[in-house]
Parts: structure tokens; sequence; C-alpha cells
């Protein structure tokens, strides 16, 4: 009886503490699909007497949120991958290399994880300036085309794939250059996906940089784009919500899906700090 | 190979590798760095023509007599203490209850997580609207228990805890995940063994769970300081891009945007900066001796 009453329990806190933790978003939809007069009702209105699904379109018209969206995924796309391509070559020198300096440059990069972003921001952007990219894609793009970050997670990857794959791929005459795309990537597929998942969610909901670095409308990204949307829309609360929703579905998604590989990522990656 | 001993022509095989890493993080991470150890001793620079006329202790001078600085301090350390013991605790408490149910497990966790993947700006617009003072969604439930309204993004003693709420809700799902995992590392057979000595559940929570999940414990508390003395998007969202009112959520970061972005004094936003990296260092420091000498495994 007393274990019951335990469990019952346990389900309970969970079950109220999982709606709190959804409230915002179902009152984000909410809000989304309601008419302006509908959004300033009190007691609120949870289910709209008629969704208003046109918010949708019109708050994706008040604003280029086609751009912005648009300039998301490209901004998205280009540093994950190129992340990932430079990330995958350094890791595979630092796991199956022996070369002059390795200790050195890699206990100095890993000093590096420690500093602040936030600090780099002011000497980037005057190196950036001095590239003349300030206000341009490059900007957005070329100073997160490398993570040290990436590099000492797949490291960690890399040296648990046994050494003898090596020598049998060595005995058969395959190239390191071989063995890397053609061994321990597919090998290391689920570690990969895991920190190719967090880079984009990463660099998707990333804010200060973009804010810092663009001027021109046509160069924002999401968040920025809806920042700036906020003073356009007022108190028109109706699209201001649709307009956070479709900022935020696209990771939503990607979380359903890809769920597993997050936890694992977060898992393996958190713990090192 | 690993056994063998690096040659030249081992060293120049791995630097190919190495070389587009190294090419953008030299770039971009190390150089920066160094410039703004370098650019807080600016006192009188040339930005378009990176010419410095003048090199001094002035700018770390100006921060420290700086009645808005000292401010961002304060608040940063605020948030803090609001923000990590309470992450802390909630999370250890979900992922004891988690770890103990079976049916629906998932699903909980999935929702928990939720917020750790949504664009900070975006939910903060939708949080801006719940803690609005008149139709907002939190006084309206505050009233159902007679408390009158209270203008939670308006009134400078309730920013703070607007702010608050808001990070403890966005950063639960992480902690959770970590604490969900240390838990599984437990072996099963210390609560077995304790059992056998006839602890209660309490005893076995204080005696075993507690200890053997301090390291855990104590990277979640440590991350969760180092994450919340770099306070920014948050801010910047809710408030609308402002500090908040009377400056009641202007943090180090804040700080150091405004005298950057706004008020373009690079040299004085440097050393902010600069700050902010001793402090993060302070916290990793004791983070080394602390677990070296009190966490068991």
């Amino acid at each position: 009886m007393k274990v019951k009453v335990a469990m019952v329990l346990r389900y309970v806190i969970l079950v109220l503490g999982a709606i709190i933790m959804l409230m915002p978003f179902l009152w984000m939809v909410s809000t989304s699909l309601k008419t302006q007069p509908e959004t300033v009702k009190i007691p609120p209105i949870w289910i709209p007497k008629q969704l208003q699904w046109a918010n949708y379109v019109e708050a994706f018209k008040a604003a280029p949120f086609a751009r912005y969206f648009l300039n998301s995924v490209l901004v998205t796309t280009i540093t994950t991958a190129g992340q990932l391509f430079t990330s995958i070559l350094a890791a595979f020198a630092f796991s199956r290399l022996n070369f002059y300096g390795k200790n050195i440059i890699f206990v100095i990069f890993l000093g590096t994880m420690m500093v602040p972003g936030e600090m780099l921001i002011i000497p980037n952007f005057v190196t950036l300036s001095k590239f003349h990219m300030i206000d341009t894609y490059w900007a957005l793009i070329v100073p997160w085309l490398a993570s040290f970050f990436t590099v000492f997670t797949l490291k960690q990857n890399f040296q648990s794939v046994p050494d003898q794959l090596y020598y049998a791929a060595k005995i058969d005459g395959a190239s390191d250059w071989h063995f890397l795309w053609h061994v321990l990537v597919p090998i290391s597929k689920s570690t990969i996906t895991a920190v190719t998942v967090l880079q984009v969610i990463g660099s998707w909901n990333a804010f200060m940089w973009p804010l810092i670095v663009t001027n021109t409308e046509n160069l924002r990204t999401l968040p920025v784009g809806l920042q700036a949307f906020t003073t356009d829309a007022g108190t028109n609360y109706a699209l201001l919500m649709a307009a956070s929703t479709f900022v935020i579905l696209p990771m939503v998604i990607l979380y359903i899906f890809l769920q597993k590989y997050i936890i694992a990522g977060i898992s393996k990656t958190g713990l090192k700090g | 190979m690993l056994n063998e001993k690096p040659t030249l022509k081992s060293t120049g095989k791995a630097l190919l590798y190495l070389l587009p890493m190294l090419v953008i993080t030299i770039i971009f991470n190390i150089y920066p760095i160094l410039k703004s150890f370098i650019m807080s001793f600016y006192t009188k620079y040339d930005f378009f023509k990176d010419i410095v006329q003048q090199w001094g202790w002035s700018n770390f001078t100006y921060i420290f007599h700086d009645p808005d600085f000292l401010l961002a301090v304060k608040n940063t350390l605020i948030f803090v203490v609001g923000v990590v013991p309470l992450t802390v605790i909630i999370s250890l408490v979900v992922a004891l209850l988690l770890n103990k149910i079976k049916w629906l497990s998932g699903l909980f966790r999935t929702v928990y997580f939720l917020p750790f993947v949504t664009s900070t700006v975006a939910i903060a617009q939708v949080w801006h609207w719940i803690y609005n003072s008149d139709y907002g969604l939190l006084n309206y439930f505050l009233g159902l228990f007679g408390v009158s309204p209270i203008a939670w993004l308006e009134s400078p003693k309730y920013a703070m805890l607007a702010l608050i709420i808001m990070s403890i809700w966005k950063s639960l799902g992480f902690n959770i995940v970590l604490f969900l995992v240390g838990l599984n590392n437990i072996n099963e057979r210390y609560y077995q063994a304790a059992e056998i000595d006839g602890a209660n559940a309490w005893h076995q929570f204080t005696n075993v769970t507690v200890p053997l999940l301090s390291p855990i414990t104590f990277l979640v508390s440590v991350n969760g300081v180092i994450g919340s003395f770099k306070v920014f998007d948050q801010i910047f969202a809710l408030f609308n891009g402002t500090p908040g009112p009377s400056k009641s959520a202007l943090t180090i970061v804040y700080y150091l945007y405004q005298k950057f972005y706004t008020e373009w004094k690079y040299g004085i936003a440097a050393a902010s900066g600069v700050v902010l990296f001793f402090m993060i260092l302070l916290v990793t420091l004791i983070q080394m001796w602390y677990s070296k000498k009190h966490v068991h495994y």
C-alpha cells in the first residue's frame, strides 16, 4: 500500500511539473490562433472559438521572415558542415597520428575552452572589420567553422575505436585519408550525429553574435529578426506568438526525431565539462 | 600509428589534417584571447586606423569606480544565486522521480527537456506575454489566490525574479539529463547492500545516492555558475533590448555589450570581459581544488 501511494505521488509531482514545463508552449500556440480581442480576455481562453490560422500568414508577411528563415538555414547548414569537416580532420590527427608538439597544442586548446566566448566578440569584431566582413554572410559563418569542443568530443570517440582496425586497414593498403572517411567516420556515426544536432541547435538559436555583426535587414537570422519584429508587433500578441512559434518549431521537430542523439550527446559531452 | 615516435614526416602530415581547424581557431579563438587582454589596456584607441595612442590601467580603474559595472557584478551574482541552487535541487528531484518510474518516463523526459532546444529569444517573447501585468497568465493565476497584479517586467523589484524564473525553467532539462546519467551509473549493489544493513529509503538516499552522485552535482553546479555568469540573450529579449527597468537586470555581459556596441568604448568593454574571465577562472580553479579534495567517487 505504502509503495503504491509513493508511486502515485511520484506521478502527481511529475505531471504537475510537466504541465508547468509545457504551459509556455501551449500558451504560445493558443495565443497565436486567437483574434486580437480574444488575446486580452479575462479569464484567459485556452481554445479560441475559431482558430485564426491567418495569423501565421499575416505574421510571416509582416516582416521578411522568409528571408530570415533562409538566412538561418544557410548559416546553420554551412557552419555545421564546415565545423564538422575541420573537426573530423583535427580529431583524426590528435587520435591516430603522432607529431611534434601534439601535447602542447592539445593543452593550449583545452585551456581556450575555458575562456568565455563573450570576451572574444570585441577583437573578433575588429578583425572582421579589417577583412571588410562585418555585415556580410562571412561574419556570420567564418568564425564558427571550427570548434575545439567538437574536436575534443570526436577525438575521445575516435580513440575508443580499436587500433587493430587501423592496422588492418593499413595492411590492406588503405591510406589514412581512406581509413578516416571509410572506417572511422562510419563507425563513429552516432557521436557525429550527436555533435551535429547539438551544433545545429546552437547555431539556429544563436543571438548575440548575429545581432552584433549584422545591420542590414536582409542578413538577419531568425532570432535577430524576431527580436526586431517585437518592436513592430507592439502589443499584437497573436502575431508575435505566431512568429515565435515558427522560430521554435523547426528545432522542436528536429528534437522529437533525433531526441536519442541529443540526449546521448549531452550525456557524453556535458559530463566531461 | 600510435606507438610510433613522431617524425618530421608524420608531423607534416598531421599539420595538414590540423590546418583548417588551426587557421580558424588561431584567428578567431587564440589571437582574440590575447588581444582582449591587450585591448583592456588601450586607453586611447583609433578603431578605424588601428592606432593605439595611450596605454594604461585606467580602463580597470574606470570600471571599478563605475556604479553601473558594480551594479552589473552585483546583479550577475544575484542571478547566479537565484538560478543555480534551485535549478540543481529541482532537477535532482525530477531526475530521482524519473529514475523510479518506468511508464511514461520517456514522455516526461521529452517534455522537461523541450525548453533546452528552443530559441531563447523566441521563448522570451512568450514569457514576456505571460508576465504581462494586465493580461498575463501569471498574474491571472496569482489573482486566483488573491494576489494583486504584479508589474513583473516594469518594476525593478520584480524584474530580476522574472528573469530568474524563466532561466530556471529553461535550464532544468539539461541538468535532469546529466543527473539521470549519474543515477544510472550508480551500481545497484550499493542499494542492495544498504538494504541488507537495514537502511530505509531516506538513509539510502543520504548515504548512497548523495555521495555517489556528488561528482555530477558538483559538475552541474559549476556549469550552472559559469553559464549564469554569461547571461545575456534572456535579458535582451525579455526586456526588449534594455537591461531591465532602472538597470535592474544589467549583468556583466550586458555591460560589455553596451560599452562595446552602443558606446564604442572598446577598451572598457574589453576590461569588463577580462574581469568576467577571471571570475570564471576562479570558479574553475575552485572546482579543480574542491573535486580533488571533497568529491566522493
